[in-house]
């Protein structure tokens, strides 16, 4: 019979009981949640940057248009979430970003 | 011409195409590590079994130079023999031959070998190595993708089918492995994806190598889409060999009996279990401990390894085993585990396998992302596949069983046929403290030392629910038995459940939570 290595074990909490077991890789490299935050513009797809429309300091009403993403060969207009001021934007023309990056914060 | 000279003749054509496409491809071939697929088909099957269908086919294809180019059998091979003395069907996809890659004639190839396999009611094999459709045949690519598709559904539940990926495997051509029952891997070689690297990087800007997008290892580790998976294609091909003797040739046999033998591993079930509900073990020594030989073939092993599934043997009859593994991830059910579990149990349903249950498990796994992957559509599969399973259902309850998973693991109550649980079963809704908590809560919160009366209550609600004997009072359980008796009641109730007669209302068919 094989013997379990002990240093493999780790603890595992499910509801009010902690096991000793080990855990898978999908698991162990699971992504915590985090809230979204309307604030922080985010991709939903990969893409390439085409256009920023804004600068930092704009003032804009929820709807128009900030940013244009290229992806599946589809440009997709960025639109302001909520009537705010721009406060940082992370990327330019030109950049290729992936999924959850984030693109520009608001306020 | 005289006869010989007719006979003459057609030995040399057939040597001709028998060669494919040439020295100098299989040369290629074999220098990436690659059998031909001639070679596949003659190492699978029984020795002189293999009789060759269609070997003179030729394809129609009139534009962008096809005219001009012969491409011998069409770039692939189709058949049938015998693994084992059982007969089967089988096709090829030479990659020796314009990369394998798919047109007309090559899709009326193997929907013919289909066709023949559904006929005939005997299992189909489909070595795939294939650089897809073939873009000079146009549509008609296309219309071969889905004339194999559909009868890889027609034949779904009736014979047993059976995948390799033995090279590129891409884009539509994915979808017929992905219908078929068993789909089988090996390290390096096989690749399988949607799109490929190349065009994930022109649209998406993503970078990533084939192998981590789509090999052998992804696809048994992490996408699940392979069931067994093997380090070089001599070991695969004896993969499917040891899988055809556990399956029927189709579902209204059963698979081939053995000879009785009694399991190698002598050890008592009882020692490797702790009694202690938080400690782990490995349920496959439990499973080693209770079948013939102490022969277990598991399939997906490495995927979502806090459930175990295979097959064994008990009494010399092929038993599909579904068990929680305490040993990863405590032994939860989560989407993953649900979805392996769930196909497999129909597996077993469709081609008349009893299901053994072993259950040792501490609920659905809670999270965030659990929930938001579906864990409610997909833990419901397993619901739906023990609820409607109409083969033999035994279940053993080897130490926890909790909450919904404790209903969801072929409960009494979703018709299992024999309920059987060890001394230290806990059957309940919680485990013993969180219960606890609850319930007592008005006490502990009054007492004048609360952890000391939370210790006491837990012992309390412990003694009182944290065994077998509550469920066995209903009648949930049928017996409560001794660990060492496991293989034996086991075989009794295979023995008792031989002339098994149960029935679905009529329908269509259901509309499982897929």
């Amino acid at each position: 019979m094989s013997e379990i290595k002990n240093e493999e074990l780790v603890g595992f909490a499910v509801h009010t009981m902690l096991y000793q077991t080990k855990l898978t890789k999908k698991f162990a490299n699971r992504k915590p949640y985090v809230a979204p935050n309307p604030n922080n513009i985010v991709s939903v797809i990969p893409g390439t940057v085409v256009e920023v429309n804004v600068k930092v300091g704009d003032v804009v009403k929820a709807g128009e248009s900030i940013m244009v993403l290229e992806s599946m060969k589809m440009q997709n207009q960025i639109a302001m979430p909520h009537d705010g001021k721009i406060r940082t934007i992370h990327v330019a023309a030109g950049d290729r970003i992936p999924k959850h990056h984030l693109m520009i914060e608001v306020e | 011409m005289s006869l010989k000279k007719h006979i003459l003749d057609l030995r040399k054509r057939k040597e001709q195409v028998e060669m494919g496409g040439g020295e100098k491809a299989i040369e290629k071939q074999e220098a990436m590590g690659k059998m031909t697929a001639r070679k596949r088909i003659l190492s699978l099957l029984d020795e002189g079994s293999f009789t060759e269908y269609d070997l003179f086919v030729e394809h129609e294809a009139r534009d962008f130079g096809m005219d001009k180019m012969q491409l011998h059998g069409d770039g692939v091979i189709i058949g049938t023999g015998t693994i084992y003395g059982a007969p089967i069907c089988i096709f090829a996809q030479d990659f020796t031959v314009a990369g394998g890659s798919l047109g007309l004639m090559h899709a009326r190839k193997i929907t013919k070998i289909m066709d023949h396999a559904l006929k005939m009611r005997v299992p189909l094999i489909g070595i795939n190595d294939s650089g897809g459709a073939r873009i000079q045949e146009g549509v008609n690519s296309l219309a071969g993708y889905g004339e194999i598709f559909y009868r890889n559904t027609l034949a779904s539940g009736v014979i047993p089918q059976i995948s390799v990926i033995l090279g590129p495997c891409a884009g539509g051509a994915v979808y017929s492995p992905a219908l078929t029952d068993f789909v089988f891997v090996v390290d390096q070689i096989s690749k399988m994806f949607i799109t490929g690297p190349g065009v994930i990087k022109s649209v998406l800007g993503e970078e990533i190598s084939m192998e981590d997008l789509g090999g052998a290892r992804v696809h048994a580790e992490t996408t699940g889409n392979a069931h067994f998976f093997a380090n070089s294609e001599a070991e695969c091909l004896e993969q499917i060999k040891k899988l055809i003797t556990f399956i029927p040739w189709n579902n209204t046999k059963k698979a081939k009996a053995f000879p009785p033998k009694p399991p190698k591993e002598k050890g008592h079930l009882a020692d490797i279990i702790p009694a202690d509900p938080k400690q782990p073990y490995d349920v496959r020594e439990v499973i080693k401990g209770i079948v013939d030989d102490s022969d277990f073939f598991e399939i997906q092993a490495m995927w979502a390894a806090n459930i175990v599934i295979g097959f064994g043997r008990l009494n010399g009859e092929t038993v599909g085993f579904v068990a929680n593994q305490p040993l990863v991830l405590a032994g939860v059910l989560d989407v993953d585990s649900s979805c392996k579990a769930a196909r497999f149990i129909r597996f077993c349903d469709s081609f008349n396998i009893p299901i053994v249950t072993l259950e040792d498990m501490p609920g659905y796994l809670p999270g965030v992302d659990q929930e938001h992957a579906g864990v409610i559509r997909h833990g419901a599969k397993m619901l739906y596949a023990y609820s409607e399973a109409t083969v033999p259902k035994i279940t053993v309850i080897l130490r926890k069983a909790y909450g919904g998973g404790y209903i969801a693991m072929n409960s009494r109550h979703l018709g299992a046929d024999f309920m059987f649980a060890w001394p230290i079963a806990e059957i309940a809704v919680m485990g013993p403290e969180g219960a606890a908590n609850i319930i007592f809560k008005k006490e502990i919160d009054a007492a004048e030392n609360p952890e000391e009366m939370r210790q006491l209550k837990v012992q309390e609600y412990k003694e009182k629910f944290a065994n077998p004997y509550v469920a066995a009072a209903k009648g949930y359980i049928d017996s409560v038995i001794e660990p060492d008796h496991t293989r034996e009641l086991l075989l009794h109730a295979i023995e008792v459940s031989a002339n098994k007669d149960d029935h679905r209302p009529a329908k269509k068919h259901g509309v499982p939570p897929f």
